[in-house]
């Protein structure tokens, strides 16, 4: 099937014989500087991605500092103090049970980075492994692999994981799992790629007769030459779990209250009295999801560019 | 090409089957007992234990595993889905009323997206490397990172109550109705859908146009003297145009996924706002006929992207 049409889902990834063409020319210069450092050097002139990765360090900063930066406990109910408008007191107010939305928008920004990049590494990490087995072995393994990677692919993720998460329970594990479970087949696609362009490159070969086994190919050789896109992979898919969390928790089947997260904190907006008369409770959050995955496809940009030069994404 | 549409249809059905069992058995691995979620907790009395384990037998929950699944399926494909446990309707029925909303939703959203995409397309490859190609590629890339339940809050806020142009829930307004009250139901939810699905597609009409552009006949077209826009429009656009139907029918999933949401912030009584508040109340028959229709739904959508490739474009050859 994936050979047969276009397809949509696959960030522009460099093809075979781009591989093994950025290797050789690469190879030639890493004498001076290895391919990585001219990677970052290129990453640090696009102003966009730097931009974007300040961004995500500041929210970073916040998640994971968040008891000392907020003053007040994103739990703590005041029944005194709810729904009122944002002042010196409340930075950005409070919501129905008196709680400080801005406490819960920085709790609730380490939920949705967890998520975001947990989810995005095991799906990785899965890909990475189904594809390099079916590049290696070939045959029918790599028939069942792909087709299967083909049909999870045309799968709507949101969709599946609604059902999962509805059958299963709501819980961020499930949620974890149930994001990767349906994302892996990108980065398989990729590794897959990458392993039939080196598996006929005499150092290969030189491994191979040397006896090595199939298992040191895939680490010691496989993996490092696709590691730049499986980065640039990973990322985008950090941008993709972040949003699957904010719509499932958005829907009440992701992180559950009291625990905040940004999707959940937006499921109050539901009510039109919320939306006309309370924007401090539905802004932030959708501004902080917005944002923040932006920041990581503008990251996840500049990084493809930086890997692969020639693959701009504009060509 | 006989031998290729039967092997397509054949492997299908049995990714089709292999789905039902999974849903099958996750919905037996679920926590919860379903003959006790079928009672209302209030009518739960002393004694009633006698009754659940009755009830149990009653419907087959003691039997072996194999032989609910196979009761399960001849129902299934005889189109009894069972019934809700919340309001006891069956599931069919509860899912084919919610499918026509769902439909008129999603192919408006299309509509647009098609509206959108090709027109910007075009212009952004034709004036490559130019701020409006750049414009294209922001919308892109903001379309898929805004989520679209927030873009819908906000279109609420401003369209529905700052300045009250547009009602913010539901398909028509009680007591009124009429194609034009549903027109005026559907423009957000249509709208923010399509703009969703523009991103994707935009990128698609873009890069194919530009593959078309540099092909030999575009320059004989050029050489005989045909306008910029007379070559654009009559020679590459029309076969950059040809894989466009595959390309729609892999995006009607992703866009079903779109809808589910959408539903849910406008209240638009479709599958999804049905699936959203089954999975909510736990009512399993209905999440697992919503997740058989939606298997059912991609995987026709994804066979006929299949034979419409190779259908539309003699040069494909299919084996």
């Amino acid at each position: 099937m994936s050979e047969l049409r276009p397809s949509l889902d696959t960030p522009d990834v460099a093809t075979a014989q781009d591989v093994v063409a950025a290797e050789s020319t690469t190879g030639a210069r890493s004498r001076r500087r290895s391919p990585a450092a001219m990677a970052m050097r290129r990453f640090r002139r696009n102003k966009v991605a730097v931009a974007g990765s300040i961004f995500l360090l500041v929210i970073l900063v916040l998640a994971v500092f968040a008891p000392l930066i907020a003053g007040q406990s994103p739990n703590a109910v005041d029944l005194g103090a709810i729904r009122q408008a944002p002042s010196g007191e409340h930075w950005l107010g409070t919501d129905a049970s008196g709680r400080d939305v801005f406490a819960r928008l920085i709790y609730a920004a380490r939920v949705s980075l967890l998520v975001g990049v947990a989810a995005a590494l095991l799906s990785v990490l899965l890909g990475t492994v189904v594809g390099a087995v079916a590049g290696l072995f070939g045959g029918w393994v790599d028939s069942v692999l792909m087709r299967t990677a083909d049909m999870v692919l045309s799968f709507p993720p949101i969709v599946v994981i609604i059902v999962l998460a509805g059958i299963l329970g709501p819980s961020i594990p499930i949620l974890i799992l149930a994001i990767a479970s349906t994302t892996w087949p990108t980065p398989a696609r990729l590794v897959r790629g990458v392993t039939l362009a080196v598996r006929e490159r005499e150092y290969l070969h030189a491994a191979r007769v040397a006896g090595a086994p199939r298992r040191w190919l895939l680490r010691k050789h496989i993996v490092p030459a696709a590691m730049g896109q499986i980065v640039v992979v990973g990322t985008i898919s950090v941008a993709g779990a972040i949003l699957a969390e904010a719509v499932l928790s958005f829907l009440g089947l992701g992180v559950q209250p009291p625990q905040a997260s940004w999707g959940n904190m937006l499921n109050d907006a539901q009510s039109l009295t919320v939306i006309q008369s309370m924007p401090w409770l539905w802004l932030p959050p959708g501004l902080a999801i917005a944002m923040t995955v932006l920041a990581v496809n503008f990251v996840g940009d500049g990084l493809r560019d930086a890997v692969d030069p020639r693959q701009t994404g504009r060509s | 090409m006989t031998a290729f549409v039967v092997r397509r249809i054949v492997v299908n059905i049995v990714v089709f089957v292999l789905i039902g069992i999974g849903v099958f058995l996750l919905v037996r691995a679920a926590p919860g007992d379903p003959v006790r979620m079928m009672i209302r907790p209030e009518d739960l009395q002393e004694g009633s234990e006698a009754f659940i384990q009755a009830r149990r037998a009653e419907l087959g929950l003691d039997d072996p595993i194999l032989v609910q699944y196979g009761r399960w399926f001849l129902d299934a494909i005889t189109g009894d889905l069972g019934s809700s446990f919340v309001n006891r309707q069956p599931v069919s029925e509860l899912l084919l009323e919610r499918l026509g909303p769902t439909i008129l939703l999603m192919s408006t959203a299309l509509g647009i997206s098609l509206l959108i995409a090709i027109p910007l397309g075009v212009v952004a490859a034709v004036r490559r490397n130019t701020s409006v190609d750049y414009a294209a590629a922001a919308l892109s890339l903001g379309v898929i990172s805004v989520p679209s339940f927030f873009l819908g809050i906000v279109a609420i806020y401003v369209f529905s109550l700052q300045l009250g142009w547009l009602p913010s829930s539901g398909m028509s307004t009680a007591g009124g109705g009429g194609g034009a009250d549903i027109l005026k139901h559907l423009i957000m939810p249509a709208a923010i859908l399509g703009l969703a699905g523009a991103g994707p597609l935009t990128r698609y009409v873009r890069g194919s146009l530009i593959d078309e552009l540099s092909a030999d006949y575009v320059r004989t077209a050029e050489a005989k003297g045909g306008s910029p826009a007379r070559v654009v429009t009559r020679h590459a656009l029309r076969n950059s145009l040809i894989p466009l139907i595959t390309i729609i029918m892999i995006n009607i999933p992703q866009m079903l996924a779109g809808a589910v949401v959408l539903e849910q912030v406008f209240a638009w009584p479709g599958m999804g706002q049905l699936a959203v508040r089954a999975v909510t109340t736990q009512d399993y028959p209905v999440i697992v006929g919503f997740a058989l229709y939606v298997a059912a739904l991609v995987l026709v959508c994804n066979l006929v992207a299949d034979l419409a490739y190779a259908v539309v474009d003699p040069r494909v050859k299919v084996t």
